[in-house]
């Protein structure tokens, strides 16, 4: 066993906890948020939509299964930090490539445990998500507490930029020629549609309206990402020079770029929605399906233009999960069809995105 | 309101008595599905034979028939009662087997009753092996290899295409009844034979073994909207191979990353949705640890011993939603009770470790094969909750009340290494413990992965339990203990300690103090539990539920009022042989008495299958271990006036004592009449105070001593160890040799209490069971068992009101009971047992605490004892409750009381009856006269008599001038007569010379054995002589019996008792069905006679 170092997790609203560090690093500070899904680390530590976030997961024992580096959703973890009660020391999986310890070395990120996960889950209910940092080395409380008050907002940086892919690809295909704008995408969006035997061109999440258009796509997927919609001008504004040009898939902040490109407002949830058991209910089938969710923003149920429908809510808090635009050819979702991490029950959506171009 | 407007009242229908494979996880369900068809408004016509129950209480249904489970009694209620619509989902496999042939002899259709929720299809498609087979074919899922044949040559040519290991499944049978794994032809042989003599359809399954799999189970549920949601996944810790039953199981699952995890869900989701299931189903999968290949092993289409077990490690209640489901309401229009601002649509997440151990009852059971398999053996089970794995394990293994309370079992310590081995090669019940200490000698990890199939994340587990229980042992001296300010390194390994679940009286053990040092101790270590909420969602909403479990973190959820009256009922822990379900319904009862008196009521109990642990039954739950410790803890959180310990069998008045001893307050009967009771010498003092007689005998505590008494007495003896329930150990002893090995054993199992000996008083065996203020004793009812002394009174049939009892008798026992509830200084709940002997009344023993009769008279009497007894124990007196001293007046109908056995689960179990109780459950059978009574107990026990056919005769030497009153009676009922060679040789002498000789085996082809195989018999009247050795005749013959499905009777009594039932039978008249409600209409005025 490793000599364990101390660490504290500080919070603004006064809350210190003290647990033992994992991973590597001294100092990290981001916007803490939880995670209720037991299983899907992995993909979760690689979700670009956790950019600039400290992750606490409810589920007690994380890591039983190890890092499996071929199930990650992009090419490095973006969040900033991990916080888990127990990470296992053991793992065991056949695909197993070592501890969860181990994988947070290797990414130089900087974890937590031995917390009460709970009590931190607790206080993020009630206060709303926070900003907070953890660090092994123990200052004064009071000096600890004022520098989690001042740790800059989450919403005053632009996280997609960092997320977006370097460069344009292309995933050949030999069905419809779809458009993919990244906004910090996961792999699990890419493999649905490539399993749907479909070309795919990745483009930055900064690309124009007109460099789109020209590329003649039968339809425009807006990926998932990270941060505050409001933040993403540009997508915005490229969503606006497409609308009604082109039929547009999108799924959580594609979906919410959208809807902010079609006139509704997007407001941040006190303390999101992240987890692997939200119940969805398809408005249009009264069907309710189990959905992967990863968000912090969500589009306001008000002033919705005549010509945009609700398709989808969330029967937990009944907030707008999915919309669609008939008349233009658009519909997204704010869950996550594409799951990784979480059930599969929604994938069906790629198939509405793909009727959008039939 | 619900959706289906034309139903409106349905008919539920129970599981019936408890057996191995199906406890009490149907009482739980029934309950809640009563409980919510009444929410919308249904009337509900509840039938179940099982008096014991709480769903039978007269609160839960609108009419309540506790009449025999089969489509005769069942179509007489449905003619009479006419229901809309039958639920049969919820009653374990008897409930859907007998919704399956009421509706295929057209029962269903004559009356017009829609059956509810999952269709018949939908049950046959999943429980017929082809139809399912070719469902999932269809649906691109998969299986396993697999035949479906009805007859051995088909085994033999399907093995010879696959090879071998082959498993072996018996169509519609339950806890895997008659299967098992096979490795060569010989064993295919034997296990399909039986295999296919078990199956109601004469099915058997046989499949390519995936054995070494990893197990998991999926908890899913689907609306007829087609919504299909999973409540819960749970992970084997034991490998494919071992019943999911037998297994110790933990969820959510542990070792499945998010893709396999999805894979599985996935794919249950896809059959429930293929079945079109309306309702709750339990889908089984077995992993290749190696790959993502996986099969399917079977679908449970009802609610099931998982779905209980599922309900309480989530909060999400299964039964009930589902009972909402197949009324048609969807499962976005359901409320979830927890959060009571979400909806029943969506699916839980835990932020903590549930653990599941089965309960086994090879503790009674001393001859029987341990080994696990695929047919499930325990009889009940416990769950435990806590944040780290390794807490919620050890949690687990002290609640299951095995005389250990860690991960040492005591009589593993000196055995060889290679027995342990063979312990964990060949699965015997013990394999933890055995692992546990195979890590203590440092035996290789991958050794025992290799040979249990384990997956080695678990065993890592165990071994961490095991190095911090090696750090303990060196650094926790006695020294270390006694510091008052221990150092923070001490802190630190207490904290460790605790975290992985250690329990203090353990550690105490290790260190050589006593308990409540070791707890003063930890408490100066700061190390103090807290505890948490089991709220569905992991904390993401703010939810209503009081349901807690405790754990070593920072943070405690609970809120403790402090301007209330409160007291803690303390459950009854896992069901086990002589402590069943009956402790669960009085806990309950307490509960819902301390509501009525607006008493904060608190429940501890740790078993998942019981109302009990419903988190709406109390008004706090605190799902946890009956030890002291942690019994002490929450009494300290909680600070109640006091604890309830007569409503949780043994379990709790084994704890009294030792709260006692902390200080605190007993409710009810003190400490002292607990002891008084249960003390040989102090009890025949209170016997003398109060007059009443006794047998003759004395408490002794080595052999030397026990001859003494013997040598006095005369044979034959009782003896028992005192402090043990359900008669464990109870054995009539003829001779020096038995008292021999008798008093080595016992005081072995309970070392600190002597052994009882007592002269053996052969007569009328009675109980009566009374509430006591201290002052007044009211007695509600006499119960006269149709068995003579000898026979453990769980075992005995038994009658109320009595009908061999003169009123001279009545008397007596009136007034020795009045005078033992004062001299014993008894409040509350009291069962007292009398012998009657050469017409005198002797008292056998007192418990001063709830008994298995008590839910039976509480029933059938009206009177709702435990509801007076804990009105009581809150400080009310008979007399203001409107009882007084006295016997209450007869009811003008007869009920009787007759066990049910699970012996065709366990093998080389004795099933002779006799002083150590051996039933599993029981079922009422009631009556306007006697004989209507006897026929409903016989039938609704099980107990299949023909009314013509072929009867072996085998009785020991001492009873065979007895049989001569029964066999011209079974001549002239027209029944041919076999006898093995004694009794056949003893007939013959008395002139019965058209009897026939059935061979011992050696004598003759074919043998007695051989006929029974070959089913020749349809009845077998077996007397057994005395004695524990099991390679005689008869005990083969009985035990081949209960393999072969023939009725065996071992005793004359009930030999009478059933032909009695046929008689009825036989007559002209139909024996008619009623209503308890109705019965009870009969009984409107009750007078006490004092």
């Amino acid at each position: 066993m490793n000599e364990r170092k101390k660490a504290y997790l500080v919070l603004e609203d006064g809350s210190i906890f003290e647990g033992t560090a994992f991973g590597s690093g001294d100092y990290t500070e981001g916007e803490v948020v939880f995670n209720t899904g037991v299983t899907g680390y992995q993909e979760l530590l690689t979700d670009p939509s956790y950019s600039g976030q400290i992750v606490v997961m409810t589920y007690p024992q994380i890591g039983n299964y190890g890092y499996i580096e071929t199930d990650t959703e992009s090419r490095h973890p973006f969040l900033r930090g991990f916080i888990v009660k127990e990470a296992a020391e053991f793992p065991n999986n056949f695909r197993s490539q070592g501890t969860i310890d181990a994988y947070l070395k290797k990414n130089n990120l900087l974890g937590i445990q031995g917390v009460d996960t709970r009590a931190i889950t607790k206080k993020i209910r009630s206060r709303g998500v926070m900003k907070g940092f953890i660090t092994t080395n123990k200052l004064p409380d009071a000096k600890m507490i004022e520098l989690a008050q001042n740790i800059p907002d989450f919403a005053s940086h632009d996280y997609v930029m960092d997320a977006t892919t370097e460069s344009e690809y292309v995933i050949d295909g030999s069905g419809k020629n779809i458009g993919v704008v990244d906004f910090g995408i996961k792999q699990s969006i890419i493999r649905n549609l490539q399993a749907r035997g479909h070309k795919l061109t990745v483009m930055r999440a900064d690309v124009t309206a007109d460099y789109v258009l020209q590329k003649g796509f039968d339809l425009i997927i807006l990926s998932n990402g990270p941060g505050d919609p409001k933040q993403t001008t540009y997508g915005i504004e490229l969503v606006k020079g497409l609308l009604g040009k082109i039929p547009i898939g999108g799924i959580c902040l594609g979906h919410q770029i959208l809807s902010l490109a079609l006139g509704l407002d997007t407001f941040k949830l006190k303390f999101g929605h992240r987890g692997a058991n939200h119940p969805v209910k398809n408005l249009l089938t009264g069907k309710v399906t189990i959905t992967s969710q990863n968000h912090g923003y969500a589009v306001k149920n008000e002033n919705i233009p005549d010509n945009v429908e609700i398709t989808h809510i969330n029967l937990n808090d009944f907030t707008i999960q999915g919309i669609r635009c008939t008349d233009k050819k658009i519909c997204s979702v704010q869950f996550h069809p594409e799951a990784g991490p979480g059930p599969h029950d929604s994938e069906y959506i790629f198939d509405d995105f793909l009727k959008l171009c039939e | 309101m619900p959706l289906d407007k034309s139903i409106k009242s349905v008919l539920i229908i129970g599981s019936g008595p408890i057996i191995i494979g199906q406890a009490a996880e149907f009482d739980y369900a029934g309950s809640q599905a009563c409980k919510a068809l009444k929410e919308e408004g249904l009337r509900v016509i509840l039938v179940n034979s099982n008096p014991a129950t709480i769903m039978t209480d007269l609160n839960m249904a609108d009419s309540t028939y506790l009449e025999p489970l089969n489509v005769n009694s069942l179509e007489k209620i449905i003619d009479k009662e006419r229901p809309d619509g039958l639920l049969p989902t919820l009653g374990g496999q008897t409930g859907l087997n007998l919704a399956v042939e009421l509706s295929e002899k057209g029962i269903l259709d004559k009356y017009g009753v829609k059956l509810l929720g999952t269709s018949l299809s939908a049950i046959k498609q999943a429980e017929d092996r082809e139809m399912f087979k070719d469902l999932m074919q269809k649906i691109g899922e998969p299986i396993a290899e697999s035949q479906i044949i009805n007859n051995l040559t088909d085994a033999v040519t399907f093995a010879n295409k696959t090879g071998y290991p082959l498993i072996i499944r018996p169509a519609y049978t339950m806890g895997g009844l008659g299967g098992g794994i096979v490795n060569n032809e010989e064993e295919l042989v034997t296990i399909c034979s039986l295999g296919l003599k078990h199956s109601r359809i004469h099915q058997v399954l046989i499949e390519q073994s995936v054995a070494g799999w990893k197990e998991i189970e999926y908890e899913v549920m689907r609306d007829a909207n087609g919504t299909c949601i999973t409540v819960c996944n749970m992970e084997n810790i034991d490998p494919v191979g071992i019943h999911t039953g037998d297994s110790i199981v933990l969820a959510p699952s542990q070792t499945l990353c998010d893709q396999e995890y999805q894979m599985l869900r996935t794919s249950a989701l896809k059959i429930i949705d293929a079945l079109k299931i309306e309702g709750g189903c339990n889908v089984q999968f077995a992993l290749d640890p190696y790959s993502k290949n996986y099969i399917i092993i079977e679908v449970n289409p009802r609610v099931s011993r998982s779905s209980a077990l599922a309900s309480k490690a989530t909060g999400y209640p299964i039964a009930k939603v589902s009972a909402k489901i197949a009324i048609g309401l969807h499962l976005d229009e359901i409320q979830n009770s927890v959060t009571k601002k979400t909806l029943a649509c969506f699916e839980p997440t835990l932020d903590y470790i549930v653990t599941k151990i089965p309960r086994w009852p090879f503790d009674k059971f001393t001859s029987a094969d341990r080994k696990l398999g695929t047919q499930m053996k325990a009889t009940g089970e416990i769950m435990s909750i806590d944040r780290t794995i390794e807490g919620s394990i050890m949690k687990g293994i002290r609640s299951l009340e095995i005389k250990v309370d860690g991960p040492r079992m005591p009589d593993l310590d000196n055995e060889e290494t290679e027995v342990l081995e063979e312990m964990i090669r060949r699965a015997d019940d013990r394999r933890l413990f055995a692992i546990f200490e195979l890590l203590r000698r440092n035996y290789p990890i991958g050794k025992i992965v290799q040979i249990t199939k384990m997956d080695i994340f678990f065993v890592k587990k165990f071994e961490n339990i095991i190095l911090l229980e090696k750090e303990a042992a060196q650094k926790l001296t006695p020294d270390a203990v006694a510091k008052q300010n221990p150092s923070d390194e001490v802190k630190d390994l207490v904290k460790r300690l605790k975290r992985c679940g250690f329990a203090d009286t353990y550690l105490s053990g290790i260190v050589g103090v006593p308990h409540l040092d070791f707890r003063a101790f930890r408490k100066r270590c700061n190390v103090i539990p807290v505890y948490k909420m089991v709220d569905t969602c992991s904390a993401e909403f703010e939810a209503m539920t009081p349901y807690y479990y405790s754990t070593y973190e920072q943070e405690d959820e609970v809120e403790v009022s402090n301007d209330v009256r409160k007291m803690i009922v303390l459950g009854a822990g896992p069901i086990r042989i002589g402590q069943g379900i009956e402790f669960d319904y009085c806990s309950v009862r307490s509960v819902w008495g301390l509501k009525e008196e607006n008493i904060q009521s608190i429940i501890i109990n740790n078993n998942p299958e019981t109302v009990s642990t419903d988190f709406d039954t109390s008004d706090k739950l605190y799902f946890e271990p009956l030890n002291i410790e942690d019994v002490l803890n929450v009494v300290e959180k909680e600070n109640p006036e006091g604890v309830i310990v007569q409503f949780g069998g043994q379990t709790a008045i084994n704890l009294a004592g030792k709260l006692h001893e902390a200080g605190v307050k007993i409710l009810g009967s003190s400490v002292q009449t607990i002891d008084d009771a249960e003390n040989r010498d102090k009890f025949s003092q209170i016997l003398q105070r109060a007059g009443v007689p006794q047998a003759e005998g004395r408490a002794v505590y080595s052999f030397e001593e026990a001859l003494g008494v013997t040598n006095r007495l005369g044979y034959p003896v009782l003896v028992r160890p005192s402090y043990v329930i359900g008669g464990h150990a109870m054995e009539i002893v003829y001779n020096d040799d038995e008292l021999f090995s008798y008093m080595r054993f016992a005081t072995k199992i309970s070392p600190d209490h002597p052994v009882l000996i007592d002269k053996y008083l052969l007569g009328k065996e009675v109980e009566v069971d009374a509430i006591c203020d201290g002052t007044d004793t009211f007695i509600p009812g006499i119960f006269e068992h149709i068995e003579r002394a000898g026979v453990h009174s769980g075992d005995s049939m038994a009658v109320y009101p009595p009908t061999g009892l003169s009123d001279e008798e009545i008397h007596i026992i009136k007034r020795h009971t009045i005078a033992l509830g004062k001299e014993l200084k008894t409040i509350g709940l009291m069962n007292v047992q009398y012998v009657i002997s050469n017409g005198k009344v002797y008292c056998i023993e007192v418990n001063p605490r709830a008994s298995r009769t008590v839910p039976v008279l509480s029933k059938v009497t009206n009177i709702p004892m435990v509801k007076i007894a804990t009105k009581i124990m809150s400080g009310k007196t008979l007399k203001e409750l409107g009882y007084n001293s006295g016997l209450l007046e007869i009811p003008p109908y007869c009920t009787i009381k007759a066990p049910v056995f699970s012996f065709d689960k366990l093998k080389m179990v004795e099933p002779g009856l006799g002083p150590e109780m051996k039933s599993t459950g029981e079922v009422l059978g009631i009556g306007l006269n006697k004989m209507d009574a006897l026929y409903n107990a016989v039938t609704g026990s099980g107990i299949q008599v023909p009314d013509s056919g072929h009867i072996l005769l085998s009785v020991a030497q001492k009873d065979r001038e007895e049989l001569l009153n029964f066999v011209p009676k079974l001549q002239n009922l027209g029944y041919k007569l076999s006898a093995t060679k004694g009794t056949y040789e003893f007939l013959q002498k008395r002139g019965y010379t058209d009897i026939a000789l059935a061979p011992h085996p050696g004598d003759g082809v074919p043998n007695v054995l051989d006929m029974i195989r070959q089913n020749c018999f349809d009845i077998i009247i077996n007397i057994p002589t005395k004695g524990k050795n099991i390679s005689k005749l008869g005990f083969k013959i009985r035990r081949l019996a209960v393999e072969y499905k023939v009725s065996c009777i071992t005793s004359f009594d009930t030999t009478m008792s059933i032909l009695n039932a046929l008689d009825r039978e036989k007559s002209s008249e139909t024996v008619p069905v009623c209503s308890l409600n109705e019965y009870l209409e009969k009984f409107p005025v009750k007078k006490i006679n004092p």
